[in-house]
Protein backbone atom coordinates (compact mmCIF):
# COMPACT_ATOMS: atom_id res chain seq x y z
CA UNK A 1 0.00 0.00 0.00
CA UNK A 2 1.40 3.22 -0.96
CA UNK A 3 1.75 6.04 1.65
CA UNK A 4 2.08 10.03 1.20
CA UNK A 5 3.49 12.37 3.40
CA UNK A 6 0.87 15.70 4.05
CA UNK A 7 1.22 18.64 5.35
CA UNK A 8 -1.82 20.81 7.54
CA UNK A 9 -0.77 23.97 6.21
CA UNK A 10 -2.85 25.73 8.84
CA UNK A 11 -1.27 24.16 11.68
CA UNK A 12 2.64 24.00 10.29
CA UNK A 13 4.22 26.97 11.60
CA UNK A 14 7.13 26.24 9.57
CA UNK A 15 9.69 24.95 12.04
CA UNK A 16 11.74 22.99 9.43
CA UNK A 17 12.36 20.36 11.78
CA UNK A 18 10.66 17.56 8.96
CA UNK A 19 13.01 19.31 5.97
CA UNK A 20 15.96 18.43 8.69
CA UNK A 21 15.53 14.74 9.55
CA UNK A 22 13.88 14.00 5.40
CA UNK A 23 15.79 15.83 3.04
CA UNK A 24 15.48 13.39 1.07
CA UNK A 25 11.79 14.41 0.47
CA UNK A 26 11.46 17.78 2.14
CA UNK A 27 12.73 20.60 1.01
CA UNK A 28 11.77 24.24 2.85
CA UNK A 29 10.81 27.30 0.68
CA UNK A 30 12.41 30.70 0.97
CA UNK A 31 10.08 31.24 3.94
CA UNK A 32 10.85 28.22 5.33
CA UNK A 33 7.61 26.34 5.04
CA UNK A 34 7.96 21.95 3.81
CA UNK A 35 8.16 21.44 0.35
CA UNK A 36 6.77 18.06 0.08
CA UNK A 37 7.82 16.18 -3.01
CA UNK A 38 4.94 14.87 -5.52
CA UNK A 39 5.75 11.06 -4.87
CA UNK A 40 4.73 8.03 -2.66
CA UNK A 41 7.02 7.51 0.28
CA UNK A 42 9.86 4.51 -0.60
CA UNK A 43 9.26 1.58 1.53
CA UNK A 44 13.56 2.57 2.60
CA UNK A 45 12.25 5.93 3.41
CA UNK A 46 9.76 4.87 5.63
CA UNK A 47 11.36 4.63 8.96
CA UNK A 48 13.42 8.13 8.40
CA UNK A 49 9.02 9.74 7.37
CA UNK A 50 7.69 7.69 10.50
CA UNK A 51 10.26 9.83 12.57
CA UNK A 52 10.02 13.28 10.82
CA UNK A 53 6.25 12.77 11.51
CA UNK A 54 6.07 12.11 14.96
CA UNK A 55 8.88 14.89 15.37
CA UNK A 56 7.41 18.04 14.03
CA UNK A 57 6.21 20.57 17.08
CA UNK A 58 3.33 21.64 15.41
CA UNK A 59 1.62 17.93 14.79
CA UNK A 60 1.19 18.86 11.03
CA UNK A 61 2.78 16.47 9.10
CA UNK A 62 0.86 12.83 8.34
CA UNK A 63 1.69 10.11 6.64
CA UNK A 64 -1.54 9.05 4.77
CA UNK A 65 -2.29 5.80 3.16
CA UNK A 66 -3.51 6.27 -0.56
CA UNK A 67 -5.62 3.50 -1.95
CA UNK B 1 -39.13 9.97 -9.80
CA UNK B 2 -40.24 11.12 -12.66
CA UNK B 3 -41.87 8.05 -14.08
CA UNK B 4 -44.22 7.61 -11.00
CA UNK B 5 -45.07 11.88 -10.78
CA UNK B 6 -47.19 13.87 -13.26
CA UNK B 7 -45.17 17.42 -13.13
CA UNK B 8 -47.05 19.98 -13.40
CA UNK B 9 -46.52 22.84 -16.23
CA UNK B 10 -44.74 25.84 -14.53
CA UNK B 11 -46.63 29.08 -14.44
CA UNK B 12 -44.06 31.44 -14.75
CA UNK B 13 -44.24 35.01 -17.69
CA UNK B 14 -47.02 34.43 -20.27
CA UNK B 15 -44.42 33.59 -22.97
CA UNK B 16 -43.59 29.77 -21.29
CA UNK B 17 -41.18 28.20 -19.29
CA UNK B 18 -38.73 27.53 -21.58
CA UNK B 19 -38.27 31.45 -21.55
CA UNK B 20 -35.74 32.86 -19.00
CA UNK B 21 -35.88 34.56 -16.55
CA UNK B 22 -36.74 31.47 -14.21
CA UNK B 23 -34.99 32.76 -10.66
CA UNK B 24 -36.03 36.61 -10.89
CA UNK B 25 -39.17 38.42 -11.86
CA UNK B 26 -39.80 38.75 -15.87
CA UNK B 27 -40.22 42.25 -15.37
CA UNK B 28 -39.17 45.11 -12.55
CA UNK B 29 -37.80 44.24 -8.87
CA UNK B 30 -40.60 43.75 -7.26
CA UNK B 31 -39.51 41.87 -4.36
CA UNK B 32 -41.99 38.29 -4.01
CA UNK B 33 -43.87 38.12 -0.80
CA UNK B 34 -44.82 34.22 -0.30
CA UNK B 35 -48.55 34.90 -1.90
CA UNK B 36 -46.54 36.22 -5.03
CA UNK B 37 -44.39 33.53 -5.46
CA UNK B 38 -47.00 30.79 -4.63
CA UNK B 39 -48.95 32.26 -7.52
CA UNK B 40 -46.24 32.04 -9.56
CA UNK B 41 -44.95 29.24 -9.06
CA UNK B 42 -47.37 26.83 -7.10
CA UNK B 43 -47.00 25.43 -4.28
CA UNK B 44 -43.57 23.59 -2.46
CA UNK B 45 -43.00 20.19 -3.94
CA UNK B 46 -41.72 17.73 -0.95
CA UNK B 47 -40.29 14.56 -2.73
CA UNK B 48 -41.65 12.25 0.12
CA UNK B 49 -38.38 11.25 2.26
CA UNK B 50 -34.72 11.67 2.28
CA UNK B 51 -32.65 10.91 -0.58
CA UNK B 52 -35.63 11.36 -2.70
CA UNK B 53 -34.97 14.26 -4.83
CA UNK B 54 -31.49 12.74 -6.12
CA UNK B 55 -32.79 11.02 -8.90
CA UNK B 56 -33.96 13.81 -10.39
CA UNK B 57 -31.16 16.28 -9.47
CA UNK B 58 -28.98 13.95 -11.30
CA UNK B 59 -31.01 13.96 -14.77
CA UNK B 60 -30.85 17.64 -14.18
CA UNK B 61 -27.36 17.97 -14.33
CA UNK B 62 -27.94 20.83 -11.56
CA UNK B 63 -24.43 21.69 -10.69
CA UNK B 64 -23.31 24.10 -7.81
CA UNK B 65 -23.65 28.21 -8.64
CA UNK B 66 -21.25 29.48 -5.76
CA UNK B 67 -18.34 29.18 -7.76
CA UNK B 68 -16.76 25.23 -7.96
CA UNK B 69 -19.82 23.94 -10.17
CA UNK B 70 -20.10 20.49 -8.19
CA UNK B 71 -22.76 18.43 -9.15
CA UNK B 72 -25.77 18.97 -6.51
CA UNK B 73 -26.99 15.27 -6.94
CA UNK B 74 -23.59 13.76 -5.55
CA UNK B 75 -23.93 16.00 -2.60
CA UNK B 76 -27.29 15.24 -1.64
CA UNK B 77 -26.73 11.65 -2.24
CA UNK B 78 -23.85 11.95 0.31
CA UNK B 79 -26.28 14.02 2.76
CA UNK B 80 -28.92 11.23 2.41
CA UNK B 81 -26.49 8.72 3.35
CA UNK B 82 -24.85 10.28 6.01
CA UNK B 83 -25.29 9.10 9.91
CA UNK B 84 -25.98 10.12 11.85
CA UNK B 85 -27.35 13.81 11.48
CA UNK B 86 -25.96 16.49 8.72
CA UNK B 87 -26.83 20.25 8.94
CA UNK B 88 -27.68 22.13 5.47
CA UNK B 89 -27.02 25.34 5.62
CA UNK B 90 -27.53 27.83 2.25
CA UNK B 91 -24.42 29.75 1.38
CA UNK B 92 -25.27 33.60 0.62
CA UNK B 93 -22.09 34.96 1.81
CA UNK B 94 -21.09 36.09 -1.37
CA UNK B 95 -17.40 37.78 -0.34
CA UNK B 96 -16.49 38.30 -4.11
CA UNK B 97 -17.06 41.95 -4.47
CA UNK B 98 -17.87 42.15 -7.87
CA UNK B 99 -20.70 39.96 -7.75
CA UNK B 100 -24.42 40.80 -6.49
CA UNK B 101 -26.22 38.27 -7.84
CA UNK B 102 -26.91 36.09 -4.49
CA UNK B 103 -27.99 38.87 -2.51
CA UNK B 104 -30.40 40.37 -5.20
CA UNK B 105 -31.85 36.40 -5.61
CA UNK B 106 -32.69 36.89 -1.84
CA UNK B 107 -34.03 39.98 -1.64
CA UNK B 108 -36.27 39.49 -5.10
CA UNK B 109 -36.97 35.73 -4.67
CA UNK B 110 -36.47 34.94 -1.13
CA UNK B 111 -39.43 32.26 -0.72
CA UNK B 112 -37.30 30.07 -4.16
CA UNK B 113 -34.25 30.16 -1.79
CA UNK B 114 -35.86 29.01 1.44
CA UNK B 115 -37.88 26.21 -0.58
CA UNK B 116 -34.82 24.76 -2.48
CA UNK B 117 -33.50 24.88 1.71
CA UNK B 118 -36.44 23.09 2.95
CA UNK B 119 -35.71 20.52 0.09
CA UNK B 120 -32.29 20.08 0.78
CA UNK B 121 -33.44 19.58 4.21
CA UNK B 122 -35.49 16.79 3.71
CA UNK B 123 -32.88 15.11 0.96
CA UNK B 124 -30.74 14.83 4.36
CA UNK B 125 -33.09 14.09 6.80
CA UNK B 126 -32.56 17.21 8.63
CA UNK B 127 -35.15 19.12 10.23
CA UNK B 128 -33.16 22.46 10.84
CA UNK B 129 -31.74 24.24 8.36
CA UNK B 130 -28.85 27.46 8.56
CA UNK B 131 -29.24 30.61 5.94
CA UNK B 132 -25.86 31.94 6.17
CA UNK B 133 -25.70 35.20 4.66
CA UNK B 134 -23.55 38.41 4.87
CA UNK B 135 -24.06 41.15 7.29
CA UNK B 136 -26.75 43.55 5.75
CA UNK B 137 -29.30 44.74 7.72
CA UNK B 138 -31.79 45.26 5.43
CA UNK B 139 -31.80 41.65 3.97
CA UNK B 140 -31.41 40.16 7.19
CA UNK B 141 -34.75 42.00 8.23
CA UNK B 142 -36.28 40.71 5.04
CA UNK B 143 -35.14 36.86 4.92
CA UNK B 144 -36.67 37.30 8.74
CA UNK B 145 -40.24 38.37 7.32
CA UNK B 146 -39.96 35.90 4.48
CA UNK B 147 -38.79 33.04 7.20
CA UNK B 148 -41.80 34.29 9.47
CA UNK B 149 -45.01 34.14 6.55
CA UNK B 150 -43.88 30.27 5.94
CA UNK B 151 -44.33 29.82 9.42
CA UNK B 152 -47.74 31.26 9.87
CA UNK B 153 -48.81 29.37 6.57
CA UNK B 154 -47.13 26.27 8.10
CA UNK B 155 -45.44 25.11 4.99
CA UNK B 156 -42.22 24.66 6.75
CA UNK B 157 -40.89 21.01 7.48
CA UNK B 158 -37.85 21.78 8.92
CA UNK B 159 -36.64 24.98 11.15
CA UNK B 160 -34.68 27.96 9.61
CA UNK B 161 -32.12 29.66 11.22
CA UNK B 162 -30.22 32.79 9.73
CA UNK B 163 -26.56 33.12 10.51
CA UNK B 164 -24.47 36.25 9.33
CA UNK B 165 -21.26 36.15 7.79
CA UNK B 166 -18.50 38.61 8.13
CA UNK B 167 -17.73 40.59 5.01
CA UNK B 168 -14.56 38.70 3.95
CA UNK B 169 -13.50 37.44 0.71
CA UNK B 170 -13.24 33.62 1.92
CA UNK B 171 -16.13 34.01 4.40
CA UNK B 172 -18.54 32.09 1.88
CA UNK B 173 -15.71 29.18 1.57
CA UNK B 174 -17.40 26.13 2.33
CA UNK B 175 -15.14 25.15 5.33
CA UNK B 176 -15.62 28.73 6.49
CA UNK B 177 -18.90 28.46 6.66
CA UNK B 178 -18.57 25.09 8.71
CA UNK B 179 -16.20 26.91 11.06
CA UNK B 180 -18.48 29.92 11.79
CA UNK B 181 -21.77 27.02 12.17
CA UNK B 182 -19.42 25.59 15.30
CA UNK B 183 -18.68 29.26 16.28
CA UNK B 184 -14.96 29.81 15.38
CA UNK B 185 -14.17 32.28 13.45
CA UNK B 186 -15.10 32.16 9.62
CA UNK B 187 -11.64 31.31 8.33
CA UNK B 188 -11.09 28.13 5.66
CA UNK B 189 -9.61 24.87 7.61
CA UNK B 190 -7.63 22.31 6.77
CA UNK B 191 -9.76 19.43 5.27
CA UNK B 192 -7.43 16.35 4.11
CA UNK B 193 -10.69 13.83 3.49
CA UNK B 194 -12.73 13.99 0.63
CA UNK B 195 -16.75 14.07 1.13
CA UNK B 196 -18.85 16.26 3.29
CA UNK B 197 -17.40 18.34 5.62
CA UNK B 198 -17.47 17.60 9.45
CA UNK B 199 -18.95 19.95 11.38
CA UNK B 200 -18.16 17.90 15.14
CA UNK B 201 -17.15 13.96 15.18
CA UNK B 202 -20.18 11.85 13.46
CA UNK B 203 -21.65 15.24 12.09
CA UNK B 204 -21.40 16.37 8.56
CA UNK B 205 -22.70 19.41 7.27
CA UNK B 206 -24.79 19.45 3.60
CA UNK B 207 -23.48 23.18 1.76
CA UNK B 208 -25.16 24.91 -0.66
CA UNK B 209 -25.18 28.05 -2.54
CA UNK B 210 -28.43 30.00 -2.26
CA UNK B 211 -28.76 30.17 -6.50
CA UNK B 212 -28.26 26.45 -6.07
CA UNK B 213 -30.82 26.02 -3.84
CA UNK B 214 -33.20 28.06 -5.88
CA UNK B 215 -32.82 25.92 -8.76
CA UNK B 216 -33.33 23.12 -6.44
CA UNK B 217 -37.06 24.42 -5.95
CA UNK B 218 -38.00 24.58 -9.46
CA UNK B 219 -36.52 21.36 -10.40
CA UNK B 220 -38.26 19.75 -7.47
CA UNK B 221 -41.80 21.85 -9.12
CA UNK B 222 -40.95 21.26 -12.76
CA UNK B 223 -38.48 18.35 -13.03
CA UNK B 224 -35.17 17.75 -14.73
CA UNK B 225 -36.26 17.82 -18.81
CA UNK B 226 -37.67 21.26 -18.08
CA UNK B 227 -34.61 22.37 -16.33
CA UNK B 228 -32.51 21.08 -19.33
CA UNK B 229 -34.69 23.67 -21.74
CA UNK B 230 -31.95 26.04 -21.08
CA UNK B 231 -27.72 26.15 -21.03
CA UNK B 232 -26.23 22.99 -23.26
CA UNK B 233 -25.79 19.39 -22.97
CA UNK B 234 -22.66 19.31 -20.72
CA UNK B 235 -23.61 22.41 -18.21
CA UNK B 236 -27.72 22.71 -18.18
CA UNK B 237 -29.85 25.08 -16.97
CA UNK B 238 -29.65 28.95 -16.25
CA UNK B 239 -27.43 31.19 -14.18
CA UNK B 240 -27.07 34.45 -12.40
CA UNK B 241 -25.00 36.72 -13.70
CA UNK B 242 -23.46 39.80 -12.27
CA UNK B 243 -22.66 42.12 -15.50
CA UNK B 244 -19.90 44.96 -15.52
CA UNK B 245 -20.60 46.91 -19.10
CA UNK B 246 -17.43 48.77 -20.12
CA UNK B 247 -19.27 52.16 -19.06
CA UNK B 248 -19.42 50.79 -15.69
CA UNK B 249 -23.02 50.14 -15.59
CA UNK B 250 -23.72 46.84 -13.60
CA UNK B 251 -26.67 44.64 -13.09
CA UNK B 252 -27.74 41.02 -12.02
CA UNK B 253 -29.11 39.22 -14.99
CA UNK B 254 -30.47 35.41 -15.89
CA UNK B 255 -29.12 33.92 -18.65
CA UNK B 256 -28.78 30.30 -20.21
CA UNK B 257 -25.13 28.35 -19.71
CA UNK B 258 -23.33 28.83 -23.06
CA UNK B 259 -24.71 32.02 -24.16
CA UNK B 260 -22.00 33.81 -25.92
CA UNK B 261 -20.14 36.28 -24.30
CA UNK B 262 -20.27 38.32 -26.75
CA UNK B 263 -24.15 38.37 -27.09
CA UNK B 264 -23.75 38.99 -22.90
CA UNK B 265 -21.47 42.00 -23.22
CA UNK B 266 -22.16 43.17 -27.33
CA UNK B 267 -19.36 42.60 -27.82
CA UNK B 268 -19.11 43.41 -31.98
CA UNK B 269 -16.81 40.24 -33.06
CA UNK B 270 -17.46 41.46 -36.52
CA UNK B 271 -15.86 44.85 -36.06
CA UNK B 272 -13.25 42.79 -34.68
CA UNK B 273 -9.66 43.78 -33.23
CA UNK B 274 -9.26 48.00 -33.95
CA UNK B 275 -5.91 47.05 -34.19
CA UNK B 276 -4.89 48.39 -30.92
CA UNK B 277 -6.90 45.13 -28.96
CA UNK B 278 -10.08 47.05 -28.13
CA UNK B 279 -13.48 45.50 -29.17
CA UNK B 280 -16.58 47.89 -29.99
CA UNK B 281 -19.45 46.71 -26.96
CA UNK B 282 -22.36 47.55 -25.20
CA UNK B 283 -20.81 49.49 -22.86
CA UNK B 284 -17.99 50.93 -25.07
CA UNK B 285 -14.96 50.01 -26.54
CA UNK B 286 -13.53 46.91 -24.53
CA UNK B 287 -10.35 46.12 -23.61
CA UNK B 288 -10.36 42.67 -21.90
CA UNK B 289 -13.39 40.81 -20.27
CA UNK B 290 -12.57 39.41 -16.88
CA UNK B 291 -14.74 35.99 -16.08
CA UNK B 292 -15.22 34.58 -12.93
CA UNK B 293 -14.43 37.15 -10.84
CA UNK B 294 -11.18 37.63 -9.05
CA UNK B 295 -10.71 33.90 -8.51
CA UNK B 296 -11.27 33.42 -12.27
CA UNK B 297 -9.15 34.77 -14.85
CA UNK B 298 -8.77 37.72 -17.95
CA UNK B 299 -9.52 36.81 -21.88
CA UNK B 300 -8.59 39.50 -24.53
CA UNK B 301 -12.00 41.04 -25.63
CA UNK B 302 -11.06 39.34 -29.36
CA UNK B 303 -11.05 36.33 -27.65
CA UNK B 304 -14.24 36.54 -25.48
CA UNK B 305 -15.64 37.78 -28.23
CA UNK B 306 -15.85 34.07 -29.75
CA UNK B 307 -16.18 31.68 -26.53
CA UNK B 308 -19.49 31.21 -24.78
CA UNK B 309 -20.23 31.20 -20.76
CA UNK B 310 -19.18 27.34 -20.32
CA UNK B 311 -16.40 25.56 -18.42
CA UNK B 312 -15.94 23.38 -21.32
CA UNK B 313 -14.73 26.47 -23.33
CA UNK B 314 -13.10 28.47 -20.97
CA UNK B 315 -11.21 25.80 -19.10
CA UNK B 316 -8.76 25.95 -22.08
CA UNK B 317 -7.85 29.62 -21.50
CA UNK B 318 -7.36 29.12 -18.01
CA UNK B 319 -10.71 30.73 -17.29
CA UNK B 320 -13.94 29.41 -15.37
CA UNK B 321 -17.82 30.74 -14.89
CA UNK B 322 -17.36 30.52 -11.08
CA UNK B 323 -19.53 32.39 -9.71
CA UNK B 324 -20.39 34.29 -12.78
CA UNK B 325 -19.63 37.76 -12.72
CA UNK B 326 -18.13 38.86 -16.11
CA UNK B 327 -16.49 42.15 -16.62
CA UNK B 328 -15.92 44.44 -19.97
CA UNK B 329 -12.86 46.37 -19.27
CA UNK B 330 -12.86 49.55 -20.59
CA UNK B 331 -10.21 50.65 -23.02
CA UNK B 332 -9.11 54.14 -21.42
CA UNK B 333 -7.95 51.65 -18.05
CA UNK B 334 -4.66 49.14 -17.99
CA UNK B 335 -5.60 45.99 -17.08
CA UNK B 336 -2.22 45.74 -15.16
CA UNK B 337 -2.89 48.41 -12.79
CA UNK B 338 -6.63 47.05 -12.09
CA UNK B 339 -5.04 43.51 -11.62
CA UNK B 340 -2.27 44.71 -9.19
CA UNK B 341 -5.08 46.59 -7.32
CA UNK B 342 -6.99 43.53 -6.84
CA UNK B 343 -3.97 41.55 -6.04
CA UNK B 344 -3.57 43.93 -3.13
CA UNK B 345 -7.01 42.80 -1.75
CA UNK B 346 -6.74 39.38 -2.40
CA UNK B 347 -3.11 39.82 -0.15
CA UNK B 348 -4.98 41.39 2.66
CA UNK B 349 -7.87 39.05 2.36
CA UNK B 350 -5.67 35.63 3.00
CA UNK B 351 -7.13 34.29 6.10
CA UNK B 352 -3.37 34.84 6.97
CA UNK B 353 -3.36 30.82 8.07
CA UNK B 354 -0.98 28.98 5.53
CA UNK B 355 2.62 30.39 5.42
CA UNK B 356 3.28 30.18 1.64
CA UNK B 357 -0.55 32.23 1.48
CA UNK B 358 0.21 34.94 3.69
CA UNK B 359 3.99 35.19 2.75
CA UNK B 360 3.58 35.08 -0.94
CA UNK B 361 0.32 36.76 -1.99
CA UNK B 362 1.71 40.14 -0.68
CA UNK B 363 5.11 39.86 -2.70
CA UNK B 364 3.05 38.48 -5.69
CA UNK B 365 1.10 41.85 -4.89
CA UNK B 366 3.81 44.34 -4.53
CA UNK B 367 5.94 42.54 -7.39
CA UNK B 368 2.94 43.12 -9.80
CA UNK B 369 1.95 46.98 -8.51
CA UNK B 370 5.74 47.36 -9.73
CA UNK B 371 5.27 45.81 -13.13
CA UNK B 372 2.08 48.55 -13.54
CA UNK B 373 4.52 50.95 -12.80
CA UNK B 374 6.91 52.56 -15.51
CA UNK B 375 9.87 51.04 -16.13
CA UNK B 376 9.91 48.16 -14.15
CA UNK B 377 12.98 46.09 -12.62
CA UNK B 378 12.60 42.79 -14.68
CA UNK B 379 13.90 41.04 -11.62
CA UNK B 380 10.37 41.82 -10.23
CA UNK B 381 8.69 39.40 -13.34
CA UNK B 382 11.02 36.26 -12.41
CA UNK B 383 10.03 36.93 -8.71
CA UNK B 384 6.74 36.70 -9.74
CA UNK B 385 6.34 33.75 -11.37
CA UNK B 386 8.60 31.82 -8.83
CA UNK B 387 6.53 33.19 -5.50
CA UNK B 388 3.41 32.29 -8.21
CA UNK B 389 4.52 28.69 -8.30
CA UNK B 390 5.45 28.33 -4.63
CA UNK B 391 1.90 29.37 -3.04
CA UNK B 392 0.13 27.36 -5.95
CA UNK B 393 -1.63 24.38 -4.38
CA UNK B 394 0.02 24.86 -0.93
CA UNK B 395 -3.07 26.10 1.01
CA UNK B 396 -5.91 24.18 3.19
CA UNK B 397 -8.43 26.40 0.24
CA UNK B 398 -7.94 27.67 -3.03
CA UNK B 399 -7.55 31.64 -2.41
CA UNK B 400 -3.48 31.14 -3.75
CA UNK B 401 -4.29 28.95 -6.73
CA UNK B 402 -7.26 30.97 -7.63
CA UNK B 403 -5.28 34.59 -6.48
CA UNK B 404 -2.30 32.91 -8.78
CA UNK B 405 -5.07 31.93 -11.72
CA UNK B 406 -6.31 35.96 -12.10
CA UNK B 407 -3.05 37.31 -11.66
CA UNK B 408 -1.22 34.79 -14.16
CA UNK B 409 -3.90 35.40 -16.96
CA UNK B 410 -3.64 39.31 -16.45
CA UNK B 411 0.25 38.43 -17.52
CA UNK B 412 -0.79 36.80 -20.28
CA UNK B 413 -3.41 38.88 -21.65
CA UNK B 414 -1.49 42.28 -20.99
CA UNK B 415 1.91 41.12 -22.48
CA UNK B 416 2.08 43.76 -24.60
CA UNK B 417 0.90 46.44 -22.35
CA UNK B 418 3.54 45.04 -19.75
CA UNK B 419 6.03 45.71 -22.68
CA UNK B 420 5.08 49.56 -23.23
CA UNK B 421 5.75 49.82 -19.33
CA UNK B 422 9.14 48.62 -19.67
CA UNK B 423 9.40 51.39 -22.28
CA UNK B 424 7.16 53.62 -19.55
CA UNK B 425 4.60 54.02 -21.72
CA UNK B 426 1.01 52.97 -20.16
CA UNK B 427 -2.64 53.17 -22.61
CA UNK B 428 -4.35 53.38 -19.39
CA UNK B 429 -5.55 57.61 -19.62
CA UNK B 430 -8.29 56.74 -16.96
CA UNK B 431 -6.92 56.53 -13.65
CA UNK B 432 -10.13 56.16 -11.95
CA UNK B 433 -10.52 52.85 -10.43
CA UNK B 434 -12.79 50.57 -12.13
CA UNK B 435 -13.14 46.97 -10.83
CA UNK B 436 -15.25 47.18 -7.64
CA UNK B 437 -13.53 46.90 -4.13
CA UNK B 438 -14.66 47.05 -0.94
CA UNK B 439 -14.49 50.79 0.25
CA UNK B 440 -12.11 50.64 3.52
CA UNK B 441 -10.41 48.42 5.21
CA UNK B 442 -11.11 44.89 7.69
CA UNK B 443 -10.51 47.02 11.03
CA UNK B 444 -8.66 43.60 12.63
CA UNK B 445 -8.43 39.68 12.78
CA UNK B 446 -12.05 39.92 14.69
CA UNK B 447 -13.61 41.03 11.24
CA UNK B 448 -13.31 37.07 10.49
CA UNK B 449 -16.77 36.33 13.09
Amino acid sequence: MEKRLRVNPVACAGHGACAELLPELITRDEWGYPIVADQPVPRGLRREARRAVSNCPALALALTRVA
Amino acid sequence: MTDSLTLPRPVLAADGPDRLPRLLPAAGAVPADLGAHLDRYGSLRYAGGPGRLVAEVAAAGLTGRGGAAFPVARKLAAAAEAKPAVLVAGNGAEGEPASSKDRSLLWISPHLVLDGLQLAAEAAGSDTAVLYVQRNPRLHGRLAHAIAERAAAGIDAARIDLVPAPDRFLAGQESALVSRLTGKPARPAYRPAPGLPRLAPGRTALVQNVETLAHLALIARYGAAWFRLAGTEAEPGSMLVTLHLADGRASVTEVPLGIGLADLLGLDAAAGDAGDGTVPSAGGAARAVLVGGYHGAWLSAAEAARLPLANVALRPLGAVVGAGVVAALPADRCGLAETARVARYLALESAGQCGPCFNGLPRIAAALDHLAGPRPDQRARADLERWAGLVTGRGACHHPDGSVRFIRSALRVFAAEAGLHEQGQCTGTNPQPFLPLPAGRPASDADWS
